[in-house]
C-alpha cells in the first residue's frame, strides 16, 4: 500500500491527532474488517499512551433496510426477516414479533404453543449464552478450545431447531396465534434427553474456565457499568442484571405462561465483565430449570388457533408493541397498522444497539485489549445492530 | 522433496500421456512416480487453500461452524483463517455486502495476493438474496470482484460450503500453468487484476458496477 495514501478503511489502521493539553494521542481504527469486533463494526480509539481516552463506534455496514422492507410486505411475510435480524436466535425474534402482531389483532394463542414457544425461547437462551461464553473466551486469547465446546454443544440444539422446523439458523417457526409446526413425541423425547445432559456440559465447561487465573485477571473489574448509567442508558438483558438491577421481562411483563414457571434471576455486583460473563452462565442453569418444568407440564391441544388467519390477514387500525427478554435483552417490535395488508409502521427495538450505546464509558481508560473484551461481553450481532 | 511419499493417488495427466497408464501403473508399484510440474503444484496449493478471516453476516456463523470440531474444514487443508489478507488466499464473501461495505470488500480483495479465489457464499453474496429490494444492499458481489464459486442457500449449510470448497479445489486441480488460462502471477505482463474500488457516494455507489466485470442484462424482445 502508498504510505502516502489515506488510512486504509478496511482493517485497523493508525494515526496521529494534535492535542494541545496531553500532546500526542494515537486514533487506532479498528474494522469493519478485524476478527474481534463479532461482525463488520468498527471502533475509533483515541489512544494516550496504552489508555483509551476516547472510542467512537461507528456502525451501519450491515445495515439491511429491515424496517422499510417489514413496511413494504405483509405481516407473515416479514417472519422469515426477523430470522435475520439476530441471526443465533431466530426463535425469540419470531416470538418478540408474533406477539406485537397478537397484540395489534387481538389473536389468543393456545396453551400448547404457549408451552412450546417457552420451550424454545429457552432453548435459544441457551444456545446464545453458550456461543457468547465461547467468543468471549476467543476474544480473550483462548483460542480454539472454548469455542469448540461451545459450537458442539450449538450443533446439537441446532439438530433440534432443524428436526423441527427443517431449517438450522432460520426457522421462521411462529405464525400468529401458535407455531408452525406441532412437535412429535420422539423430538420431546430428544430435548429431554438434551436438557438432562446440558448440566454436565455446563460442569465442564465452568471447571474448565470459571476459575481460570488468566481468565479472572482479564475480567475482573474490566468495563464496570454502574446501575445508574446501565438504567438511564436503556440497557437491558444480562448486562443490566449483571450490574444488580433486578430487572426480567419474564417476571415483570409475565408474557407467554412464564408466571407458571418458577425460576430464579441471577444478579451481579460489580457491572463488571466477570459479571456479566457469570450471569449468562447462572441464567443457562435456571433456562434448564424451566425446561425441565416445560417439558412435565406440556399439555395436549392444537399448535394454532384454529381460527387464526394466515392469508388476507389485516388487522384493524391501531398500535402495538411487543417485547420479550430475549438472550440479549429486550427485543420489541412495534406496530402501527392502517387496515391494510402491511404494517403502516414496522419498528425494532435491538437490544444489541442499545446496550452497544454504552461501549465508550466501558472502554475509557481501559487498553485496546479490553476494549475487545468488554464489546464480546455486550453480546452484539450486528444484523440486530444495523437492521 | 520427495513426490512419491506424499502422493499416493496422482491423478492421471490430461493431455497426451508421454507413458501409457500401464507402465504408469507397473513404475508406480516399483515405487517410481512421474508427475508433470503442473500437476504438483496444484495438488499442493489446492490442498492448502487459506481463506481470511472475514464474517459479514449470518452466513458468517456456519463459516464458523464449517471449522469447528463437527464439520471440520481442516480435513480439506483451509483451516487456517487468515486475519490479513496478504496472507489469505481465497476471498469468502459470507453474508450480505451493504454498499457501505462494499468499497471495503473490494479493497480487501485487491490486497489479496495472487493466485486467489473467491466464492459468493449465501444468496445475499450472490444476488442481494431476501434483501434485494431494499435501498442499501449491493445486488451481488460479481458486479465488483471476479466470482469463482456461488454457493446458494440463505445461508447454506456447512456441509454446502465444504461441497463448494471441494469444488473449488477441483477447479484449482485443472488450472494450467501456461497460457491464457494461467492465474495472473504467472502470465508475464498481464493485468494484476485490480478491481474497481466504488465510492459510497451520497446516493448510491460510484459506479454502480464495474463495466469491464458486469452489464447489467439485456432484454431481449422478439415479435
Amino acid at each position: 500500500m502508498n504510505p502516502a495514501a489515506p488510512p486504509s478503511r478496511a482493517g485497523a489502521s493508525v494515526r496521529a491527532v494534535q492535542d494541545p493539553f496531553h500532546g500526542d494521542l494515537l486514533e487506532v481504527s479498528m474494522g469493519p474488517h478485524h476478527p474481534s469486533t463479532h461482525g463488520v463494526f468498527r471502533m475509533i480509539a483515541t489512544l494516550d499512551g496504552e489508555r483509551i481516552v476516547r472510542l467512537k463506534p461507528v456502525f451501519g455496514y450491515l445495515h439491511r433496510n429491515h424496517e422499510k422492507l417489514g413496511e413494504s410486505t405483509s405481516y407473515l411475510a416479514s417472519m422469515p426477516y426477523t430470522d435475520r435480524l439476530d441471526y443465533l436466535n431466530s426463535m425469540t425474534n419470531n416470538w418478540a414479533y408474533a406477539l406485537a402482531v397478537e397484540k395489534l389483532a387481538g389473536q389468543a394463542v393456545p396453551e400448547r404453543a404457549e408451552h412450546v414457544r417457552i420451550l424454545l425461547a429457552e432453548l435459544t437462551r441457551l444456545l446464545n449464552h453458550t456461543c457468547l461464553a465461547g467468543f468471549l473466551l476467543q476474544d480473550t486469547g483462548c483460542s480454539g478450545t472454548p469455542l469448540m465446546y461451545a459450537f458442539r454443544e450449538r450443533e446439537a440444539i441446532l439438530d433440534l431447531f432443524e428436526a423441527l422446523s427443517g431449517s438450522r439458523m432460520m426457522c421462521n417457526f411462529q405464525r400468529f396465534g401458535g407455531c408452525r409446526v406441532d412437535p412429535s413425541p420422539a423430538w420431546m423425547e430428544a430435548v429431554s434427553a438434551l436438557v438432562g445432559r446440558y448440566d454436565r456440559f455446563l460442569d465442564e465447561y465452568e471447571e474448565l474456565i470459571t476459575g481460570n487465573e488468566i481468565l479472572l485477571a482479564r475480567t475482573q473489574g474490566v468495563g464496570v457499568l454502574p446501575a445508574a448509567l446501565a438504567i438511564n442508558a436503556g440497557i437491558t438483558g444480562p448486562m443490566l442484571r449483571a450490574s444488580g438491577v433486578n430487572h426480567d421481562l419474564r417476571r415483570v411483563d409475565g408474557y407467554g405462561l412464564y408466571p407458571r414457571f418458577p425460576f430464579r434471576i441471577p444478579l451481579g455486583d460489580h457491572g463488571d465483565t466477570y459479571d456479566r460473563y457469570m450471569v449468562r452462565m447462572l441464567e443457562m442453569r435456571e433456562s434448564l430449570g424451566i425446561l425441565r418444568a416445560v417439558l412435565r407440564d406440556l399439555p395436549g391441544g392444537p399448535i394454532i388457533d384454529p381460527k387464526a388467519k394466515l392469508r388476507g390477514f389485516r388487522p384493524k387500525p391501531g398500535e402495538a408493541y411487543g417485547r420479550i427478554e430475549g438472550p440479549k435483552g429486550e427485543i420489541g417490535f412495534y406496530l402501527v397498522s392502517d387496515g391494510g395488508p402491511n404494517p403502516y409502521r414496522y419498528r425494532v427495538r435491538p437490544p444489541s444497539l442499545i446496550n452497544l450505546t454504552v461501549l465508550e464509558d466501558l472502554c475509557l481508560g481501559h487498553t485496546v485489549a479490553d476494549a475487545v473484551i468488554i464489546l464480546g461481553s455486550i453480546d452484539i450481532v450486528l444484523g440486530e445492530v444495523d437492521r | 522433496m520427495n513426490p512419491a511419499a506424499q502422493t499416493p493417488e496422482p491423478a492421471p495427466a490430461p493431455a497426451a500421456p508421454a507413458i501409457s497408464d500401464a507402465e504408469r501403473a507397473e513404475l508406480r508399484r516399483q515405487g517410481i512416480l512421474l508427475t508433470s510440474i503442473e500437476e504438483l503444484y496444484n495438488w499442493g496449493r489446492s490442498n492448502s487453500v487459506w481463506p481470511l478471516q472475514f464474517g459479514l453476516a449470518c452466513c458468517a456463523i456456519e463459516m464458523i461452524a464449517a471449522s469447528m470440531a463437527r464439520f471440520d474444514i481442516a480435513r480439506f487443508g483451509s483451516e487456517v483463517f487468515r486475519p490479513s489478507p496478504r496472507q489469505a488466499d481465497l476471498l469468502i464473501v459470507s453474508g450480505t455486502v451493504t454498499k457501505k461495505m462494499a468499497p471495503q470488500v473490494v479493497r480487501l480483495w485487491n490486497q489479496m495476493p495472487e493466485p486467489k479465489y473467491c466464492i459468493a457464499m449465501g444468496a445475499c453474496a450472490i444476488s442481494g438474496g431476501p434483501f434485494k429490494q431494499g435501498y442499501n444492499v449491493l445486488k451481488g458481489i460479481d458486479r465488483y470482484i471476479p466470482v469463482d464459486l456461488y454457493l446458494p442457500g440463505c445461508p447454506p449449510r456447512p456441509e454446502a460450503l465444504l461441497h463448494g470448497l471441494m469444488e473449488l479445489q477441483a477447479k484449482i486441480r485443472t488450472q494450467p500453468l501456461t497460457g491464457p488460462a494461467a492465474p495472473a502471477h504467472l502470465r508475464p505482463g498481464a493485468d494484476g487484476g485490480e478491481c474497481v474500488i466504488p465510492d459510497f457516494g451520497p446516493h448510491d455507489l460510484e459506479p454502480p458496477h464495474d463495466p469491464a466485470r458486469w452489464q447489467p442484462p439485456r432484454l431481449i424482445r422478439t415479435e
